[in-house]
């Protein structure tokens, strides 16, 4: 998978969030942490997580989540998962 | 922030929620009258919001027993199922648990949510999988979570969903546990048992049916979900819990796969904990035996879930698809049930109040649970309520 790939993830990723915050005035980007600069509610978390695995056809355990902090780190995981799937 | 710093900010966001000193969660109990009637603070008022499904909470037989066993064997057992926990009364109920689901093996444990957890982190490890409904009972969720396994989500009641997310897994399947309930307890909604079933033996999985609220709920004998579909023998595991129709604490396990016995070596919650007082296990046995036989007591909860669902559906509440126990006022916002809720008390009327995240979609729940000992009149008031307050939160 190449870095476009991952570019491609992360502007889903913002696309999306960006519906979903809390905090309308926060500019998404790659750093930005979803728990503490978006107020992500866990379950919207979780819904998130099935739209992405139905859009890349791919399982993203939700305890692979522990230490997803920020966007990026997200889409480096579902970046991860896809490649290998 | 530091860790108290951070249960402050959490104290913050609840009192945003709940002004004014109202107090909807942990709701002081002042005096128990019966299976129907409380008080609080001042108020008599008329219980719609306990898991008391067949009423038995003041059933002498079960009172009785549990004197008897608290004068012949002490108020505790002060030890583990696995060191001297384990007395006579608590090898029957498993015996009677299993009896009365047909199956060969049953373990008991100290609280439902400990049986989820002891099941789940029993039956799975990491490197397997557990596909779970997406309204799963947080047992369940710690439980999956607390077994180090992977843990992948499908659309509540959707089998579909879950069959896609399952073909994902590819091999992976021949390690996974599918864990779905009897009756979810925010909407009160029942699983699609039957296409669940066809799913994970088309795949090979082990399916757990959680029917903590089914139990003496569904099925002619109140087996649960399992005896109102006729799929009893389709399931591997039936986890369950005491506190609900069964009116005290504790949890259970039953199977006919002779492997459930090895949980009571391998699971941390059956096994670092105390086993139940000899009075919670004599009451259950009881309760158990009063459960099997109480078709009439079914009869009547259906009646009082079906004249308190129709009534509040005519009215236009949006309630869950499922007439049953628990019945859902599905509000917009979280002011709106609120203000319904404290509205509900102060005609006398206590339900609970569900919030978000807690409640499913993002929604906030008004949720009653109708029991057998309500009386008509007591569910006509209820409903004539409702209605009286429906403009509360017209849209």
């Amino acid at each position: 998978m190449s870095e476009t790939d991952y570019d491609q993830i992360v502007q889903l990723l913002c696309d999306r969030l960006t519906s979903l915050s809390k905090v309308p005035e926060v500019s998404i980007a790659p750093e930005t942490n979803l728990i503490t600069q978006l107020s992500i509610d866990s379950i919207k978390l979780l819904n998130l997580i099935m739209e992405i695995e139905d859009t890349f056809d791919i399982s993203i355990p939700i305890n692979a989540l522990t230490d997803i902090q920020t966007v990026g780190e997200l889409a480096a995981l579902v970046h991860k998962i896809k490649s290998a799937a | 922030m530091n860790l108290l710093e951070k249960l402050d900010a959490a104290a913050t966001a609840r009192k945003s929620l709940l002004p004014d000193g109202v107090s909807a969660f942990g709701i002081p109990i002042e005096e128990v009258y019966s299976a129907t009637e409380a008080r609080i603070g001042d108020r008599r008022v008329l219980l719609l919001g306990t898991n008391n499904y067949l009423g038995l909470t003041f059933a002498p037989e079960c009172i009785q027993a549990a004197h008897q066993a608290i004068d012949k064997e002490g108020t505790g057992t002060t030890g583990s199922r696995m060191a001297n926990g384990s007395y006579f009364g608590h090898r029957a109920l498993e015996k009677e648990f299993a009896d009365f689901y047909q199956c060969s093996n049953g373990i008991v444990f100290t609280t439902g949510y400990q049986a989820n957890l002891g099941t789940i982190s029993g039956l799975v490890g990491p490197g397997d999988t557990v596909l779970i409904d997406g309204d799963s009972h947080a047992s369940i969720y710690d439980g999956c979570i607390l077994s180090g396994a992977d843990i992948v989500r499908f659309k509540h009641n959707d089998a579909a969903d879950m069959e896609k997310r399952l073909r994902r897994l590819g091999n992976r399947v021949e390690t996974t546990l599918i864990i779905a309930e009897g009756i979810y307890s925010m909407l009160g909604d029942q699983a699609p048992l039957a296409e669940i079933i066809k799913i994970k033996k088309q795949y090979g999985c082990i399916l757990l049916l959680d029917e903590a609220h089914s139990l003496g709920v569904l099925g002619e004998t109140g087996q649960g979900l399992v005896e109102k579909t006729g799929l009893l023998n389709e399931v591997d595991f039936i986890t369950g819990t005491f506190s609900k129709s069964l009116c005290s604490i504790g949890g259970f396990c039953v199977s006919n796969h002779p492997q459930l016995e090895q949980l009571r070596y391998v699971s941390h919650p059956y096994i670092f904990t105390a086993s139940p007082s000899p009075a919670t296990i004599a009451s259950t046995r009881a309760a158990l035996e009063l459960l099997r036989k109480g078709s009439h007591l079914r009869e009547q909860l259906w009646k009082n879930c079906t004249q308190l669902y129709t009534q509040l559906k005519q009215t236009g509440y949006q309630l869950g698809p499922d007439p049953g126990p628990v019945i859902a006022a599905i509000l917009e916002t979280p002011q709106q049930a609120l203000l319904m809720w404290k509205s509900l008390l102060e005609h006398n009327i206590y339900v609970n109040l569900i919030l978000p995240p807690a409640a499913p979609e993002g929604k906030s729940l008004v949720r009653c649970s109708v029991n057998a000992a309500h009386t008509s009149e007591q569910i006509q008031y209820v409903g004539d309520t409702f209605a009286k307050l429906y403009d509360l939160v017209r849209a």
